[in-house]
Order: C-alpha cells, then sequence, then structure tokens
C-alpha cells in the first residue's frame, strides 16, 4: 500500500459518503472540514467504511488523524500493511 | 448463540425504525425490524380502497431544499442513508398560506416570501421577527441534552402582537406539536427551519415513494423484516431488555432494542410494565381527516395556487383537545395537486383537510353510529375548510367528486397504535432516546425530531449514538 493508494481509498469512501460533494480538486494538504462540507456524521462515517471495508480501526482518541488527506495517508499507510481484510 | 438472536432489534417499520435499521444493517449489524401490521410507514402510509391509492400523515414532506443546498436535515438523511436525491423524486410546493378571519400570510420555498408578507401586514413587527429569525438560525436544534424552554415565552421576547404569534404557532404546532398550546423551544425551532427556512415537496406518487426506496435499501444492506408480527413483551432482567416476546409467542433475543412504537407504547410493553412512566407522558391531541378524490384537477375551478393552507376563525388560535367530535375552528387543507410536477399531473384531483379531533369521542361508538358519525362530520369539515379557499359552486365539486374517506382518531390508534389516537405522540419528548433499560432505546416521533425527515433522521441519530458510535468507542 503507498500513499497514493491510500488516499485513493479514502477520497473513494469520501465520493460514496457525500456524493454532492466535488472531490476533483481536494488539496491533500489542506484539513478536509476546510475544503468539503463534512461534518461529524460524515467523519464517523469514514471511520466506519474503514472499518467495514478495510478491517482498519481508528480509536476515538486517533479521529484528529484525519483531519486532511495527507495525515490520513500517513496514519492509515502503515495500517493496511497489518490490517485483516 | 441460536438463530434468533439479533445484535439489533428494531420495534416497528415506520420511516425512523427503516432509517434506524438501513445504518445498522449496513455497518454489518444483524438487524431484524418487527412490524405489527402488513405494511410499513406506521404513521406515513398508504392505502388501496377499490383500486385507489390513498396517502395517509404526509402532505408534504417539509425540510425541502434545492439541489446543491447543503448543511440540512434533506443532505444529512440521503448522506447516511446513501440515497441519491433523485430517488425520492421531490417536487416543490407552489405556496401555501396561512389563512386566519381577517389577515392571510403567504409563504413558499423561498423564506423572503414570507418575510416580505410579514413586513407588509405586521409593519410593527419587523424588528422582532428578524430577532425571532436570527434566533431560529443559531439555535442549536439537535443537541440531545438541551433543556427544555416554552416557545410561547422565547417568541413572545421578539413578538408581541398576537395575531402574528398564532399565525407562527398554528402551522409548526399542526405539523408536530404533541402538546397544547405550546412547543418545546427546541421543537419550535425544528419545525420552524423544516416549514419556513426550508419548505415543502412531494413525490408525483406520494410517500409510498420513500417507503420503497427505504424498504429496498434496508433489504440491499442485509436487514431482515418481519411484517405482522408485533412484539408482545419486553422482558426485563437485572435491568436490561432480556428477551422479547412476539405476538405469536415465538421469543427472540437481542443485544439491543430500538422502539420506535412510542414512550407510553413502549413502557406498556414492558415486563415488568412501567404503568406510572406511561400514565404521565401519554399524548391527548388527535386528528381527523376528510379525503375528497375528483375527476379534475382542484384548479379547475379556482384551487390551483395553493398546496397547503393552515386556517383558523377565531380570535385566538387555541391548539388544544377537541371539546366536540372535530374542532372545527380550525384546520389544514392539503392539494396534492398544486406542487409543481412540471410536465407531470396526478390522475385524479385530491383535496385533504386536517382537523383536530377528540379520541374518547369517536373510540367506542357502535360501528352504525360511527359511520353515521363520520358522514356527519365529513360535511361540517369540508364546509369549514372552504371558507379559506376561492368560493366554488357545490353542483361544481358534486359533479366532479368520485370518492371520499375519511380518517378518525380511532383510525390512528389502529394503524399507529398511539395510545388515544395521538397523532405526534408523547408531550414530552426524550431526545438522548434512553429508557430505563440499559439496552432499549426510542426512536422516532417520541425521541422528538419531527416530520418525515425528522423522523428519519431521528432513525438516524438513535443508531448512530447508541450502537455504532459506541462501538466505535469502546
Amino acid at each position: 500500500m503507498t500513499k497514493d493508494n491510500c488516499k485513493k481509498l479514502v477520497i473513494d469512501i469520501i465520493s460514496d459518503i457525500a456524493p454532492d460533494e466535488d472531490l476533483s480538486a481536494i488539496k491533500p494538504e489542506i484539513r478536509l472540514r476546510d475544503q468539503l462540507q463534512l461534518d461529524s456524521m460524515d467523519f464517523l462515517d469514514i471511520v466506519m467504511e474503514l472499518r467495514k471495508r478495510h478491517g482498519i480501526e481508528v480509536p476515538e482518541a486517533d479521529y484528529g488523524q484525519l483531519a486532511s488527506l495527507e495525515s490520513c495517508a500517513e496514519y492509515l499507510t502503515p495500517k493496511f500493511g497489518t490490517a485483516k481484510a | 448463540m441460536k438463530d434468533s438472536h439479533y445484535d439489533v432489534a428494531i420495534i416497528g417499520a415506520g420511516m425512523s425504525g427503516l432509517a434506524a435499521g438501513i445504518r445498522l444493517a449496513h455497518f454489518g449489524r444483524k438487524v431484524c425490524i418487527f412490524e405489527r401490521h402488513n405494511a410499513p410507514g406506521g404513521l406515513n402510509s398508504f392505502y388501496s380502497i377499490a383500486g385507489r391509492k390513498y396517502d395517509v400523515g404526509l402532505h408534504a414532506l417539509t425540510n425541502y431544499v434545492a439541489p446543491g443546498v447543503k448543511g440540512t436535515p434533506l443532505g444529512k438523511l440521503l448522506r447516511q442513508l446513501r440515497i441519491e436525491r433523485e430517488e425520492f423524486a421531490l417536487r416543490p410546493q407552489k405556496q401555501s398560506r396561512i389563512a386566519f378571519r381577517d389577515c392571510s400570510l403567504k409563504f413558499t420555498n423561498d423564506f423572503a416570501v414570507l418575510e416580505v408578507e410579514v413586513a407588509e401586514k405586521f409593519p410593527a413587527q419587523v424588528e422582532g421577527w428578524r430577532a425571532l429569525v436570527k434566533a431560529v438560525r443559531t439555535y442549536d436544534d439537535v443537541a440531545l441534552d438541551a433543556i427544555p424552554l416554552s416557545a410561547r415565552e422565547v417568541v413572545g421576547r421578539h413578538l408581541n402582537d398576537p395575531l402574528l404569534i398564532d399565525m407562527i404557532f398554528c402551522p409548526l404546532m399542526y405539523y408536530g406539536s404533541a402538546q397544547e398550546r405550546d412547543m418545546e423551544f427546541g421543537q419550535f425551532v425544528i419545525m420552524f427551519k423544516a416549514l419556513f427556512l426550508e419548505g415543502f415537496a412531494r413525490p408525483l406518487d406520494g410517500v409510498r415513494v420513500i417507503i420503497r426506496v427505504l424498504l429496498e435499501k434496508f433489504r440491499q444492506a442485509g436487514g431482515e423484516r418481519r411484517m405482522k408480527c408485533g412484539v408482545a413483551r419486553i422482558i426485563e432482567e437485572q435491568g436490561r431488555a432480556a428477551r422479547l416476546i412476539l405476538e405469536s409467542g415465538e421469543e427472540i433475543t437481542a443485544t439491543q432494542v430500538i422502539s420506535s412504537i412510542g414512550f407510553a407504547e413502549t413502557m406498556q410493553l414492558c415486563d415488568p410494565p412501567q404503568t406510572q412512566a406511561a400514565e404521565c407522558n401519554t399524548g391527548t391531541l388527535s386528528y381527523a381527516e376528510t379525503i375528497s378524490v375528483f375527476k379534475r384537477e382542484p384548479a379547475e375551478w379556482g384551487w390551483g395556487d395553493d398546496t397547503i393552507v393552515f386556517f383558523n376563525d377565531s380570535d385566538r388560535f387555541d391548539y388544544s383537545q377537541a371539546k366536540q367530535q372535530v374542532d372545527l375552528r380550525s384546520g389544514v387543507i392539503c392539494l396534492p395537486n398544486n406542487f409543481d410536477y412540471g410536465s407531470e399531473h396526478l390522475p385524479e384531483g385530491i383535496f385533504r383537510v386536517t382537523a383536530l379531533a377528540n379520541y374518547a369521542l369517536w373510540a367506542h361508538l357502535p360501528e352504525e353510529k360511527y359511520q353515521a358519525d363520520k358522514q356527519r362530520w365529513f360535511g361540517e369539515v369540508i364546509r369549514s375548510a372552504r371558507r379559506f379557499l376561492p368560493p366554488v359552486d357545490d353542483s361544481i365539486l358534486t359533479e366532479a367528486q368520485l370518492a371520499t374517506d375519511m380518517f378518525t382518531p380511532r383510525t390512528i390508534r389502529k394503524f399507529t397504535g398511539h395510545l388515544n389516537g395521538a397523532i405526534y405522540g408523547a408531550p414530552h419528548k426524550i431526545r438522548n432516546g434512553r429508557t430505563h433499560l440499559e439496552n432499549l432505546y426510542l426512536c422516532g416521533t417520541d425521541q422528538g425530531f419531527l416530520g418525515i425527515i425528522g423522523a428519519m433522521l431521528s432513525g438516524i441519530s438513535m443508531a448512530n449514538y447508541h450502537v455504532l458510535q459506541a462501538s466505535v468507542r469502546s
């Protein structure tokens, strides 16, 4: 799993959760909340879809790591190696 | 574990139960919805007589916003249930009115229209009105732990013309208040946004379009649904809902139970029963509704402008339990033909009138008397409503009329199970959905998010809060 692949998987999830958002021009370093209209319900869904699709657990204390696409990739990429799919 | 164990059992296949079920099944929970009737939808359903389909409950779907408007309940709900906006096929209203004896306020899905009307008809109230709208816009209406406030008191801080106050309360109460004469301010805010800041819409084919979408999502997600399969008892053991006994006598178990059937109604199922808790929080407000079907669209005799009309003929608008079988002083007219369906049309004209009604005065009538009273009140209700529509000759309506039907508080009791036929359930809502049992939660009407969209959001919120979020926390 590369970081770029990981970002793509996160974008796949967001596009299913929020099909009404334009995801074509997301800047990886900028907070997702500042570019998209995502509320706490949507973030919960990102966490739950990560678990459902990829077997990845994100404890509540680590939610901050999902702030931007870049930080998502940083945090999640190593987890893909160890997750039981 | 034996087969009859579920992660979550949901009682009731109405809008909220279905929405909760979709969320839970989507995230892999083994979930089953138990519904005692044959038809899903609960309060918002439909039925057929002589091949003709009638909607109950839904006049209009509230909370409508145009495509592209984000951050409102409709958008949240579509995202949470993974529903494409087009699946609901919503068509916006034309215009609606609050029609009192000497004053009328028009409103549409564009809030500016109502603001202009208020400024024109109540010039002295404009500043207070703006302050009220600001208070509504900034209030956190989805907080699950808000302290209850009287809406009359809060509104009274901003407005002092009783006519305007009554005119604002009338639609909000008719479309969602379980409380007489006043509302909790959080409920007021939800309804104000749902009706005025957002707006009305309807699928051409009515509420069944929405129910069909929900059923299909639930099925696709792997949820199980058992119809004609009511829950008879919830057995308590060590502070938990340990087992559910079905009406068939069968017994099932579930790690968590979500009940959408109402607070008092759920307490009555509990064993040992929670009689006192149920008695202290049982609703009393019920409705009657007439439905007239015409072979032509009402626009042909001048009824083509209004989608919904909220009317009142008295000095003060009195939202309280009817003293007679039906309270003719106020009501709501719905003309489903008058949504903007573009080039499409409803095949027939439909005219519905809703008014407050008294459950006790309908509940125990012998069948013959019940039918006779229905017929008598049908005429009275129509006469009352027509005072607020453009005049039309009786002979025109008689000639165009194809069929009629009427439902009473007794019908509501039968189909929703709500005690006293209380349309909006208990006067005191339980916002966090908790009950005396640690794994039994409420969603729907008595959790307190209102309207169809509110009901679905209630199911979503309770599934998220008590089941899904709890699982990522641990």
